[in-house]
């Protein structure tokens, strides 16, 4: 059993994340601050709402700021989540949490935004939360942003649209999919185990 | 490899039964929403749509419990629309479980709503539906089109496709994706119901106009329309119903179907 939190930022489904998460075998608390004792091996940053709101709701409502109470940690980002981990976005104003370097820009123009549906994941590198999964499995992405990381090596997959957009960042004890594993059907649920592994590590 | 084209069951729902009225008259039972979902979702479904289409507001209450269920059992995103009228009832579906919010009759009547509800929860939470019907009565502030050597402009239709609003359904999605619309799903009065095809002229104009993505619906009776729809317009989405609810063609049979023909889908 391995015992892993949600942050609410309160805005939207993160019903069904929790679901896919016991199915597997998770404990899951929705956590809202970082105040209280931090009895988890993981933490999840939902894909839901908008970045501004979302930040605030991580910085503003807890004593204890993320980092600090992350440590080592593992962390799974998923869409917004994982555009937290950059330096800034253009969705909004705030600082992100930057844990990984670089930052978060809108889809270019000419493709139809968001970017929704199901698209094929053409994986770069070997990656921890990609283990299983093979080339060219279908996801679920629905995102107007992409994340362009300083660095080229923390993305292990990339989908395409148009563009090359980054779709698995792994960095550290920080994981994001631009898409959502709880929606991603079999491949998804392969991740969300990956995930819980390296939380009981 | 890029982006599929998506094939979404869509699921009336009535007082917590799948129905689905033939040729607008008699509603035959087609089944229990949870069961159904499962069965889909497990065939190969891209989505699901959810339509209540429960006659009054305290029987939609239900509505909840039927959202957490479904949400329980799937694993691809659904959204859930009928009689979403304000902020409060849109939030109660998706903290439930649902990923979008269908909206239709509630966007034409408080247009700020849509933006209310993109600020809170994103914008690719908010689903506008649209019911359009051909108006043969033109005057020059609609766009027209001519079929048949007869002219026209599509105008939306609410309460359930009872109501006209004079509003042109081409001008309505523009505003709909400025006030901050993720996507649309755009049903046919004229075709929903014959089993005769999507209106392609429809759904490539209101393609055209937007630059987000948008889902055919209203016609579908065989795998071949979609095939149309999708080479006809760049339309991201077939959603259809009686196809899938009554075993004819199975999700997976009919995707296999496209996939054979050159369109492009998840297998």
């Amino acid at each position: 059993m391995v015992n892993v939190a949600i942050f609410d930022y309160g805005a939207g489904n993160i019903f069904s994340l929790k679901n896919s998460l016991e199915k597997i075998g998770a404990t899951v608390n929705v956590i809202t601050n970082f105040d209280d004792e931090n009895i988890h091996s993981g933490l999840l940053l939902p894909g839901v709402g908008n970045f501004d709101p979302a930040m605030n709701g991580i910085r503003n409502f807890s004593k204890i700021q993320f980092k600090e109470y992350v440590g080592n940690m593992p962390v799974l980002g998923i869409c917004l989540g994982m555009e937290m981990f950059f330096g800034k976005s253009e969705e909004g104003k705030e600082k992100g949490l930057n844990v990984i370097d670089g930052e978060v820009i809108v889809l270019p123009s000419g493709m139809k935004v968001p970017h929704m549906g199901w698209n094929n994941l053409e994986i770069k590198k070997p990656g921890k939360i990609l283990e299983g999964v093979a080339n060219g499995s279908w996801a679920y992405f629905v995102h107007s942003y992409r994340v362009k990381p300083n660095s080229n090596d923390v993305i292990t997959a990339e989908s395409d649209y148009g563009i090359k957009v980054p779709a698995v960042v792994e960095h550290d004890n920080f994981f994001g999919t631009q898409f959502h594993p709880e929606k991603s059907s079999i491949v998804g649920k392969i991740m969300l185990e990956n995930f819980l592994k390296e939380c009981k590590k | 490899m890029t982006l599929t084209k998506r094939i979404i069951p869509c699921l009336d729902v009535k007082n917590g039964r799948v129905v689905k009225g033939l040729n607008f008259e008699s509603i035959k039972d087609a089944g229990d929403p949870v069961e159904l979902a499962e069965k889909y979702s497990s065939e190969g479904a891209d989505e699901l749509v959810f339509l209540d289409i429960t006659a009054s507001d305290e029987q939609r209450k239900t509505i909840k419990d039927l959202v957490r269920k479904v949400a329980s059992v799937i694993d691809i995103p659904f959204t859930v629309g009928g009689g979403v009228k304000s902020l409060e009832d849109a939030r109660n579906i998706l903290l439930n479980g649902a990923d979008k919010v269908g909206i239709n009759t509630g966007a034409i009547k408080n247009p700020k709503v849509i933006t209310e509800l993109m600020e809170l929860f994103g914008r690719q939470c908010v689903v506008i539906a649209i019911d359009a019907k051909r108006n043969y009565h033109t005057d020059d502030s609609k766009n027209i089109f001519i079929e048949n050597d007869k002219q026209f402009w599509f105008e939306v239709f609410i309460y359930g496709g009872k109501e006209g609003t004079g509003i042109d359904v081409i001008q309505w999605v523009k505003d709909a994706e400025e006030l901050g619309a993720g996507e649309i799903l755009l049903t046919s009065i004229d075709k929903d119901g014959t089993k005769d095809g999507y209106d392609i002229l429809l759904t490539k104009n209101v393609v055209n106009s937007v630059t987000i993505p948008v889902i055919a619906s209203g016609g579908c009776g065989k795998p071949d329309d979609m095939i149309n729809v999708f080479k006809e317009s760049n339309v991201d989405a077939a959603l259809a119903a009686s196809i899938f609810h009554y075993e004819t063609h199975g999700v997976n049979g009919v995707k296999s179907y496209l996939k054979d023909r050159n369109i492009s889908v998840r297998l």
